[in-house]
């Protein structure tokens, strides 16, 4: 029975990890593969913890993956946003079917010039604009 | 057939042909962020491996090399991000 279990985790595992790779062959630009490969591969590697954990039925190597599960849990969506964010600053060209780029038009070239919303700054110009556009 | 020689004759190889297709992209990726995906999915199932291996040598000592793969996954795309990053900062100026 425990065998058993430790098979279908193993194996569901082993699946999520061929599954990411086939993405990251054949998807077409980076942020597709991004998508793909943290989720699929971060789930299937957990599955093969958790296999390992029920596999040698102790509290220390239990806990030693359950370190290792939650560091990969924590850290992979943070490596992942930090990479993406760093690609679509370098000018690394979307899909071309892409349907919407929400960052179009909102920093100037450098990294520590992005506005998530519009500054003092911009809006003081923005109302010298309409003062000067009304007279 | 038991749980080892399942697990030895069917996971491990399904594991190790994921790690070749992502060995492709590696290279063959256009851009250097491509590869830097490819070498952190490349460490992602190589801590799977790793945690296979103790399993089938039933040695749990293997699982302390894991935690420490899975920290350098982290540090090593953390840095190949700041490094890129630089580069198109002083490129700019």
């Amino acid at each position: 029975m425990t065998s058993l279990i430790i098979a279908i985790l193993a194996t569901s595992g082993s699946i999520f990890a061929l599954i990411a790779s086939i993405g990251i062959v054949k998807m077409p630009d980076f942020y597709t593969r991004l998508s793909v490969t943290i989720k699929a591969a971060t789930l299937g590697m957990g599955t093969i913890l958790i296999s390992a954990a029920i596999f040698f039925n102790d509290f220390a190597v239990t806990s030693k993956n359950i370190a290792i599960l939650f560091f990969l849990i924590l850290t992979a969506p943070i490596a992942g946003h930090i990479i993406s964010r760093v690609a679509y600053f370098t000018g690394i060209p979307l899909w071309e079917k892409t349907v919407i780029d929400e960052m179009k038009g909102k920093y100037e070239g450098r990294i520590e010039n992005l506005q998530s919303s519009e500054s003092e700054e911009q809006e003081k110009a923005k109302e010298k604009k309409n003062e000067s556009a009304s007279q | 057939m038991d749980l080892n020689s399942y697990l030895l004759f069917v996971v491990m190889p399904i594991l190790c042909f994921s790690l070749i297709l992502t060995f492709i992209r590696f290279m063959r990726g256009p851009t250097t962020a491509d590869r830097v995906i490819a070498l952190d999915l490349i460490i992602t199932t190589g801590v799977g491996i790793i945690a296979l291996f103790s399993i089938i040598y039933n040695h749990p000592a293997f699982l302390d090399v894991a935690m420490i793969l899975a920290l350098i996954a982290f540090l090593g795309t953390i840095a190949f991000s700041y490094y890129l990053i630089q580069e198109q900062n002083k490129r700019k100026k």
